[in-house]
């Protein structure tokens, strides 16, 4: 019992210790994070009611009915109880009915799609997963980042985002919900940051050789300092067009952040209706098949 | 001639494989010519390979499972030690296209080749004894389902000295898997080698779950079988029915790379989500085929050892059909984050969370199985309560992950990592240790050494919380799998810890081999001559250990879920018994073995391309099918003076003991 006991005040110390000093999931700075992490910590705490007596009733069974035990009394024709049977159907079918109505409620309102409550109009960003880089483009100001991502703090941020390779998960731990990109497909996510700060995105899905490479840095910065990175990005007389795009969706590891002052209209949607337009920057030049239209 | 195959597809600038590869092959020359030079292939050809008994069999099956848990365990520590190195700037000592194979063939191999066999030799070997069965209802199935096995590990361990393994992880997700992205054979090892296996066990499956339905001894209801009966009979419908799954979404990626079609490519109309759906669709019955038997041997270990009859039979027996059926029920699940509407999320989060309530059921039920009995802390059962204890905090964390905002932050992070790993060792592993403990008198006449066995269990246990518990925290931090190398240095300690953890389990691994042994040179003083080593309550301890080929001179009858215990506690009158009669075996048959043999090359050459070879392995195997279709001679007889001297001699011993 008490090896199981360290155990898990180790784990307890490892969860605390992760609360106060990381970039982690426990350490929420978005409205949509804080709310999944409550929704963790109450569906663990509803759950150890009864994993917690399971493990210490394990032990104390275990030891008190040993065979060496003259005090403990048996009942070795005992293998039925209706009450007893009934009791453990219902306990963990209440939990789960708990656990349920929570799910429901949770699915809808954390659903990504769904944009977030709030009296700024939502920044629009456009993210391509590439090998083995992120691509973001604000289309509203007709500009693209390359693993580097600026927002406003405090306004909502609506993500549309696709792959122009293979499957990649896009995810900053402590804005909230990560969500998959896919060749082809759109996806949509919805976060928002109510604190000023750097924090460190990724792609959760294994993509290949650059997996773990493909980090960037999401700076979420007062309203005034993202007008003038805006200003000063659209000084930058580097443009994305197709050809460019071609160019940078090689397969390359560990990209800097670069930024592009000016992106040709509609890229993205080209991206999306013709994942092909990347396929010949894949690792070989073997390619089968046609390229779609 | 010979394809896309050339010398350049040995790795000989790679010192890692080239080392593993070079050992390996000493390894098995060593092992060969030990065989020939004590004269021993007559023996080994007719009494193992081409064995058709469902004993030598299922003892197969665990050998190779052990054999490749030592593979499977070399890429986790590797694994591991990489990432105990590869933190801020430090690139660790494996380059990711060498890492990415490593976890890719680690997950393939635990899944396919370690756990799968196991559990299916374990009830190869235990169900038709359970069941009072003479064998299984197709034993030249069952040799051409295990030897198709093997023809897959032989493939997949090939590829490290000839090419290369899959970069894909263990699903080989496309468009990652097709042509466009990974050129390689990689992916074509790993296709062929499950196809190949794949069938094997789907053949498996039909034939144990025939054997379920079908040949019970007399009096046998379904209410009577025992539980592991039952869990094996959840277990091996779900095989029936998932696997064929698994192969068609295979053949259709093969399709892709060999035929250019679009089923799952970016372009042409292709959609990879489709595999994503059908790969789970096969993939989440997948884990309940393996952790069902786990739970029928807890409920045999636990009941045997608690002198109790299992609490709540009919709960158990509902709950692990309700799980047979839900199984199938929840695979989306594992792509919450595909972007699905909540309406989809919610449905499918709730109907695996339902899961958890037959698997509460169940752990209640073995609580309560030991209340009130009088344990005895044998190894199995150190097996049994560790399990219990660690398989709740894997099921919590299973059940927080299902809902679909949770998973929003947890997907695909070492936290996941740590929840399967928490499930599959906690519960499968060690359900599949407590069976070999637990059995191993009954296959070989010995008892392993007892303290070595509980030596292997706290290696495991306490090795288990060490490697993953930290991981825990690590994906909670943020940290995703399939990493090669993280920026973040603050993660470093608890990987270095992680990395302790996997070394205990080396102990654990290497103290089983240190006791096979041990046990072995010391079997004369562990025999058991009772067949009934531990006070056993079902139908396999009533006859001798190791059981004679027709397993049972005269078929029992039954009247109860406990069928040896009542027959022990009310011994019906000798001379009662009726004459014995003489008794057909099926006769020993090579046609597992080549069709294997022409399996292998079959796959090996459609790997490389080998066009005219692929076609000769093809035709060597329609050829030795076709042959043993022809074949008349298919049994031999058992004559009742051989049945009557084993019978007498096991009596004898019976009355030493």
């Amino acid at each position: 019992m008490n090896k199981t006991g360290a155990h898990f005040s180790a784990l307890c110390a490892a969860i605390t210790l992760v609360e106060g000093c990381s970039y982690g999931v426990l350490n929420p700075k978005g409205p949509v994070g804080a709310d999944e992490k409550v929704i963790l910590f109450d569906a663990t705490a509803t759950m150890l009611t009864v994993v917690i007596p399971v493990i210490v009733c394990t032990l104390a069974f275990a030891w008190w009915f040993r065979a060496r035990n003259p005090r403990a009394e048996r009942r070795p024709d005992w293998q039925y109880s209706g009450r007893i049977e009934f009791v453990t159907w219902c306990i963990p079918a209440m939990i789960i009915l708990f656990l349920g109505g929570m799910t429901w409620i949770g699915s809808h309102d954390l659903d990504p799609h769904k944009a977030l409550r709030s009296a700024v109009r939502p920044v629009e960003i456009e993210v391509v997963s590439l090998d083995w880089k992120w691509l973001f483009i604000y289309p509203q100001e007709r500009i693209a980042t390359v693993n580097e991502l600026v927002i406003p703090v405090n306004a909502p941020v609506h993500f549309t985002l696709t792959s122009g390779s293979v499957m990649n998960s896009f995810f900053i731990p402590q804005l909230g919900s990560q969500i998959y990109t896919m060749a082809g497909m759109v996806t949509q996510l919805n976060l928002l940051a109510s604190t000023a700060g750097t924090y460190p995105g990724l792609s959760a899905q294994f993509s290949g050789d650059g997996f773990s490479d493909m980090r960037f840095d999401l700076k979420a910065v007062p309203e005034e300092e993202y007008r003038a990175w805006l200003i000063s990005t659209h000084t930058n007389t580097e443009q994305l067009n197709a050809a460019r795009y071609e160019k940078l969706a090689g397969p390359s590891h560990h990209d800097e952040p670069t930024t592009f002052g000016q992106v040709t209209p509609g890229l993205f949607d080209r991206i999306v209706t013709s994942p092909g337009l990347a396929i010949g920057s894949a690792p070989t030049s073997a390619r089968i098949g046609g390229r779609s239209p | 001639m010979f394809g896309k195959l050339t010398l350049d597809a040995i790795p000989l600038n790679e010192p890692i494989p080239l080392a593993t590869v070079c050992f390996l092959i000493v390894g098995i020359v060593g092992i060969l010519s030990l065989v020939t030079w004590k004269g021993w292939w007559p023996y080994l050809w007719r009494e193992w390979i081409t064995s058709t008994d469902h004993k030598r069999i299922g003892v197969m099956y665990v050998i190779l499972a052990l054999v490749m848990l030592l593979r499977g365990f070399a890429d986790a520590i590797m694994m591991r030690a990489q990432l105990a190195l590869a933190a801020g700037h430090a690139a660790g000592y494996l380059p990711p296209a060498h890492y990415n194979q490593i976890f890719s063939a680690h997950g393939t191999i635990m899944i396919f080749f370690v756990a799968m066999a196991f559990v299916i030799g374990l009830m190869n070997f235990v169900l038709p004894l359970q069941l009072g069965a003479r064998d299984v209802a197709f034993p030249v199935l069952n040799s051409v389902g295990f030897w198709l096995t093997a023809a897959g590990v032989l493939l997949i361990n090939v590829s490290l000295g000839v090419g290369e393994f899959a970069r894909t992880g263990w699903l080989a997700y496309p468009p990652l898997s097709e042509l466009a992205y990974s050129p390689g054979v990689g992916v074509d090892y790993y296709l062929w080698s499950l196809q190949i296996s794949g069938l094997g066990t789907l053949l498996s499956g039909i034939n144990l779950t025939t054997t379920i339905l079908k040949l019970r001894a007399p009096g046998m209801s379904y209410g009577r079988m025992p539980v592991f009966c039952w869990t094996a009979l959840a277990s091996n419908l779900l095989i029936v029915a998932a696997f064929p799954i698994l192969t068609a979404t295979f053949s259709m990626l093969l399709l892709d790379r060999y035929l250019g079609f679009h089923f799952f490519t970016n372009d042409g109309g292709g959609n990879p989500m489709m595999y994503i759906n059908l790969i789970w669709g096969w993939g989440h019955p997948e884990v309940y085929i393996l952790i069902l038997p786990a739970f029928g041997v807890f409920s045999e270990v636990i009941s045997t050892f608690a002198g109790k009859p299992l609490f709540g039979y009919r709960s158990m027996v509902m709950a692990t059909m309700a799980i047979c059926v839900l199984s199938f029920m929840v695979w989306l699940h594992h792509f919450f984050t595909m972007g699905a509407g909540a309406n989809v999320n919610a449905f499918f989060g709730i109907a695996t969370m339902i899961i958890a309530v037959p698997t509460g059921v169940k752990v209640f039920n073995w609580l309560f199985t030991m209340y009130g009995g009088s344990i005895r802390f044998s190894a199995p059962v150190h097996w049994a309560i560790g399990f219990m204890i660690t398989f709740v905090i894997g099921g919590m964390t299973g059940v927080l992950m299902a809902i679909p905002p949770a998973d929003f932050v947890l997907h695909n992070s070492l936290f996941l990592i740590a929840h399967f790993h928490n499930v599959i060792i906690g519960g499968v592993l060690f359900g599949v240790m407590a069976g070999y403990t637990y059995w191993f008198p009954k296959a070989f006449g010995f008892k392993l050494h007892e303290g070595l066995g509980k030596a292997v269990f706290w290696c495991w246990f306490v090795g288990f919380y060490l490697a993953f518990m930290p991981l825990y925290a690590l994906g909670l931090m943020g940290a995703t799998r399939r990493m090669q190398h993280y920026a973040n240095p603050t993660w470093q300690p608890l990987m270095i810890v992680a990395l302790g953890g996997a070394v205990i389990i080396l102990f654990g691994i290497l103290l089983t081999i240190v006791q096979l042994v041990v046990s072995i040179r010391s079997r004369e003083r562990r025999r058991d001559l009772t067949g009934d080593p531990w006070n056993g309550r079902t139908l396999e301890w009533s006859i001798s250990s190791p059981p004679p080929v027709w397993n049972f001179a005269l078929l029992p009858t039954v009247s109860g879920p406990d069928a040896f215990w009542n027959a022990k506690r009310h011994p019906g009158t000798p001379g009662a018994a009726p004459p014995l009669v003489s008794l057909f075996v099926p006769k020993h048959s090579a046609l597992g073995f080549f069709l294997a043999f022409f399996s292998v090359i079959f796959g090996f050459s459609m790997i490389w391309h080998i066009w005219w070879l692929a076609i000769v392995g093809l035709l060597g195997a329609i050829t030795v099918s076709l042959r043993h279709a022809w074949q008349t001679e298919l049994e031999d007889t058992i004559s009742v003076a051989t049945i009557d001297d084993h019978e007498r001699f096991h009596h004898s011993q019976v009355a030493r003991a």
